[in-house]
C-alpha cells in the first residue's frame, strides 16, 4: 500500500502544471473561477490549445492521436486542469462518441470523424434522452425507418446539452419494435443542418439555456451513418456510458468548489467574525471536506484498479452518488455563505465584458446559480436512484 | 385546545385561495419581476380590495385582524400561489412600526393599498438587526442621512421608505438607532430582479430630511425594529409553508403521472418513502408555524421565532432538493411550475436569518 504518486507520475504532474502556467489563458481561467458564461469560442479556444500540445484526446490511444495516458495520468491531468480553472473539455465528441467509433465504427467512420473531433471541425451533441425515456432509456421511441440508402428519422430528443453549438448529433433511434426494448435500438450519426431538424432551447432554473429539445421530422440520414450493426445500438450506448462515467467522481470540481467556499466564507462577516470561524458553519465545511478526502481515495482505488486493467464496473455508481452529493453540499454551503446577497439575479453580469456591477459580493450570484444548476448532477448521466439500483443489483446481488 | 380556524379566518382563507388561483399566473409573476416596479398592480389592487393589508392590523389600529393566525392564513395562501407582493414590507414591517409609533394616518393609507418600504439591512449587516452603519447627523434643516442599504425588497414599488440610521452608539449597538420616513425620490436606488420573483434595490443615502421625518424617539428604535422583524419572520415562515404545500402537490401529481419502466414512478418504494419523509417535514413545518403564530404576542416570542425559522430553513432545503430530484430533468426547467416555487422557497433561508443563525440564537435564548 503506497498512497503517493511514483516519481514518473510526479514528473508528469509537474509537466502538466508548467503547461497550464504557460498556456492556459488567464482570460479563460478568470471566467471559469468567476462563474461567468463560457461561449462556444471559449471552449474552442481551449480545445485548440490542448490539441496543439497533443493533449486533447485525453482518453484516446496514441494510434488515434490521443495521449495514450493511463487512468492515473488522466486523473492527474483532470485534477490539475480543474484546479487551474481551465474550461472543461466538452465531452460529447471526445469522451463519448470517440471511444464508441474506435471500438465499433467502420474504418471510414474512424478516418473521417476522429480527426475532425480533435481539430474542432465538428461539435457533437448527444441524442439519448427523450421526454418519455429518461431513467428508462431503453423505452426510447425516436424512430428510424429504412428507405433505400437512407433512414427516415422521426421523433424527439431532449436535455441535449449545448446542442445549440453542435453541427452533429449522435442518436439512439428505434429501428425495431420486436423483442425486448433494448434489442431494437440503433446508433446513428446525424448532421444537425439536415432538413427537418429543429432545435429549441430549454431554459433551466438558473436562467441559462444550457440544454435543448431536438425535433426530427422526416430527417433523411444516409445508411453509412449507422455505427456498427442495426439493432445493436444498446451495446454501444452502454459502452459509451461507461466512458461518460470516467471522472464521474468530480474530485477536481469538488476541490475547486471547496477552496472557493473557504475563501468566500472567510470574507463574509457574521457577528463580528469571518463566517468560516463560526463553529456551526465551520463544522459543516469540515464535514464535507472529510467526506471529500475519503471519496478522493475511493476514486483513486478505482483508478488504480482501472490502470491495472480491471474494467470499471458498479464502482462508478458509488462514485457518481458520493461525488455528486459532495459537490451539491459544497454548492449549498456556498449559497448559504453569501447570505442576503444570494437573492439578486442580474443575468448580464455573467457575460464577459458586461458593464453591470455585481450586486453585493462578486461571488454571490454565481454561488446561487451554481446551487440551482448543480441540482442536475444527481439527475443526469443516470440519476442517483438508477445508480443505487445498479449497486444493489451488481454489487449486493439483491 | 382547538386547531380550527375561526369562521372569519376560514372565509378569508377560502376567498384568498380562490382569488389567487384565478389571478396569479407564471406569466404575471414574470411580467412583474421584469417590470419597472416589480409590482403586479392589478393583483395588489385586488388584494387591497379584499382587505388583505387590513388583516395585518388590529381593530384598534383600524384593521380587522393583526394576530399571529391572521398572518398565518394570509401568508400561507400567498405562498401557495407563489405571488411576490409587498405585504411583508409595507403592512408588517413599515405598517407595524408606524402603528407602534402612532402614525395612524399612514397606517390607514397602507390598509388602503399604499406601499411604504422598509430599508434596514446593510451590505455588511448580514442577519444582525443591530448592525447599522448608516448615519443621521443633526443639521439646522433636520437630519442628514448618509449610508447604504442592501436588498431592500419591493423598494421600486414604494413612494416612501422607512430608513434606519445611527444617531448614536457604535455600529453594532442596539442603542442609538433611529427611524426616518424618507420619500423614495430622495434615495439613490439600483434595482434588480430577485431569484424567486419580485424586485429589490441597493439604496445609497445622502439626503436631508426634516425633524418631522423621525419616527418615535431618536436612538430608541431597536425594540420597534426587532418586534416588526419577529412578525415579518412569522409571515415569511407561513409563506414558506404555503410554498411547500404547492411543491408537495406538484410532486405527488408527478409521481402519479410520470411513467418509467412500465409504471408510475410513484409505485417505486424508494420514492414512496422519500415522499413520505417530505410530507412529515412539511407537517413539522406547519406545527412550527402554528407554534410561532400562537406565541407572537408572548414573552416566549423570540425563542419561537428562532425555533421556527430554523426548522423552516431545514425543511425548505429538503423539500426543494427532493422535489427537484423526484421530478428529474423537468424539475430543472424554468418553464415548469416547480422551478419558481423551488427558488422562492430556497430564498426564504436568505432573509431574516438562516437556519444556522437561528440555531445559534435558539441555543442562546434557551440558556438564558
Amino acid at each position: 500500500m503506497d498512497l503517493n504518486y511514483t516519481d514518473d507520475q510526479k514528473a508528469f504532474r509537474d509537466e502538466v502544471r508548467a503547461f497550464l502556467a504557460d498556456h492556459l489563458p488567464q482570460r479563460l481561467s478568470d471566467k471559469v473561477k468567476g462563474g461567468k458564461r463560457l461561449t462556444k469560442a471559449d471552449y474552442e479556444e481551449w480545445h485548440a490549445i490542448l490539441n496543439a500540445k497533443g493533449w486533447l484526446g485525453v482518453t484516446w490511444p496514441k494510434e488515434h492521436d490521443g495521449t495514450g495516458w493511463d487512468a492515473v495520468e488522466r486523473h492527474i491531468f483532470e485534477e490539475e486542469t480543474t484546479a487551474a480553472g481551465a474550461p472543461r473539455i466538452v465531452p460529447f465528441g471526445l469522451n463519448m462518441l470517440g471511444p464508441v467509433l474506435m471500438k465499433f465504427g467502420s474504418d471510414a467512420q474512424k478516418d473521417h470523424y476522429l480527426p475532425r473531433i480533435l481539430n474542432g471541425d465538428d461539435w457533437w451533441c448527444q441524442g439519448y434522452s427523450e421526454p418519455g425515456a429518461g431513467s428508462d432509456l431503453a423505452s426510447l421511441r425516436c424512430e428510424a425507418v429504412r428507405d433505400g440508402e437512407h433512414y427516415i428519422v422521426n421523433g424527439q430528443k431532449t436535455w441535449t446539452t449545448l446542442g445549440q453549438y453542435a453541427n452533429k448529433i449522435f442518436c439512439l433511434v428505434r429501428t425495431s419494435k420486436e423483442g425486448k426494448p433494448q434489442q431494437g435500438i440503433s446508433f446513428l450519426l446525424i448532421d444537425m443542418d439536415s432538413p427537418g431538424i429543429e432545435v429549441r432551447p430549454i431554459v433551466l432554473i438558473d436562467g441559462e439555456a444550457e440544454v435543448n429539445e431536438v425535433w426530427f421530422k422526416d430527417v433523411r440520414v444516409p445508411v453509412e451513418n449507422l455505427v456498427g450493426e442495426e439493432n445493436a445500438g444498446w451495446t454501444y450506448a452502454k459502452y459509451l456510458l461507461t466512458h461518460e462515467r470516467t471522472n464521474i467522481a468530480g474530485v477536481g470540481f469538488a476541490r475547486a468548489g471547496l477552496s472557493a467556499l473557504k475563501r468566500i466564507a472567510g470574507e463574509q462577516m457574521q457577528g463580528g467574525q469571518p463566517l468560516i470561524a463560526n463553529p456551526f458553519f465551520a463544522a459543516k465545511v469540515a464535514q464535507v471536506e472529510i467526506d471529500l478526502m475519503a471519496m478522493a481515495t475511493t476514486n483513486l482505488r478505482t483508478i488504480a484498479a482501472a490502470a491495472a486493467g480491471q474494467a470499471p464496473g458498479a464502482e462508478s455508481s458509488m462514485l457518481k452518488i458520493k461525488g455528486t452529493v459532495i459537490r451539491q453540499e459544497i454548492n449549498a454551503l456556498t449559497r448559504q455563505a453569501v447570505g442576503p446577497y444570494a437573492a439578486p439575479f442580474v443575468s448580464e453580469i455573467l457575460d464577459e465584458g458586461s458593464n453591470a456591477e455585481p450586486v453585493g459580493p462578486e461571488a454571490a450570484m454565481p454561488a446561487t446559480q451554481a446551487y440551482f444548476n448543480n441540482r442536475k448532477l444527481s439527475i443526469y448521466g443516470g440519476s442517483n436512484e438508477v445508480q443505487r439500483q445498479i449497486i444493489s443489483k451488481a454489487i449486493l446481488e439483491l | 385546545m382547538n386547531f380550527q380556524l375561526t369562521e372569519e379566518r376560514q372565509m378569508l382563507q377560502d376567498g384568498l385561495r380562490r382569488y389567487l388561483s384565478d389571478t396569479v399566473t407564471p406569466e404575471a409573476i414574470a411580467a412583474a419581476t421584469d417590470g419597472a416596479t416589480g409590482l403586479d398592480a392589478e393583483l395588489w389592487a385586488g388584494l387591497t380590495e379584499m382587505g388583505v393589508p387590513g388583516a395585518m392590523f388590529t381593530e384598534e389600529q383600524g384593521g380587522f385582524g393583526g394576530a399571529g393566525f391572521d398572518l398565518m392564513v394570509v401568508f400561507e395562501e400567498l405562498g401557495r400561489a407563489g405571488a411576490p407582493v409587498p405585504l411583508i414590507e409595507s403592512a408588517v414591517l413599515a405598517g407595524g412600526i408606524l402603528a407602534e409609533v402612532g402614525h395612524m394616518d399612514l397606517v390607514e393609507e397602507i390598509i388602503g393599498g399604499r406601499i411604504i418600504g422598509f430599508a434596514h439591512g446593510e451590505p455588511a449587516s448580514r442577519y444582525d438587526l443591530a448592525h447599522v452603519q448608516t448615519r443621521a447627523e443633526k443639521t439646522d434643516a433636520g437630519w442628514h442621512l448618509t449610508g447604504a442599504k442592501a436588498v431592500v425588497q419591493h423598494a421600486p414599488a414604494t413612494d416612501t421608505v422607512i430608513v434606519s440610521a445611527r444617531t448614536g452608539g457604535d455600529v453594532t449597538d442596539q442603542d442609538g438607532i433611529s427611524l426616518f420616513l424618507v420619500p423614495t425620490a430622495e434615495l439613490h436606488m439600483r434595482d434588480y430582479p430577485l431569484n424567486g420573483g419580485g424586485r429589490a434595490a441597493e439604496i445609497t443615502l445622502d439626503t436631508v430630511v426634516p425633524d418631522s421625518a423621525v419616527l418615535g424617539e431618536t436612538g430608541a428604535a431597536y425594540p420597534l425594529i426587532a418586534a416588526a422583524n419577529a412578525r415579518a419572520t412569522a409571515a415569511q415562515c407561513a409563506e414558506a409553508l404555503g410554498l411547500m404545500e404547492t411543491i408537495k402537490h406538484l410532486t405527488v401529481d408527478y409521481l402519479r403521472q410520470r411513467k418509467q419502466f412500465g409504471q408510475p414512478i410513484g409505485k417505486f418504494q424508494a420514492l414512496q418513502h422519500r415522499m413520505a419523509d417530505v410530507l412529515i417535514e412539511i407537517e413539522q413545518a406547519r406545527s412550527a408555524v402554528i407554534n410561532l403564530c400562537g406565541h407572537l404576542d408572548t414573552d416566549d416570542c423570540d425563542m419561537h421565532v428562532s425555533a421556527t425559522k430554523n426548522l423552516i430553513g431545514r425543511a425548505a432545503r429538503l423539500v426543494v432538493e427532493e422535489s427537484i430530484q423526484m421530478h428529474g430533468g423537468i424539475g430543472m426547467t424554468q418553464e415548469y411550475a416547480l422551478g419558481h416555487f423551488a427558488k422562492r422557497l430556497t430564498m426564504v433561508d436568505h432573509r431574516f436569518g438562516d437556519a444556522d443563525y437561528h440555531l445559534e440564537r435558539f441555543i442562546r435564548l434557551a440558556a438564558a
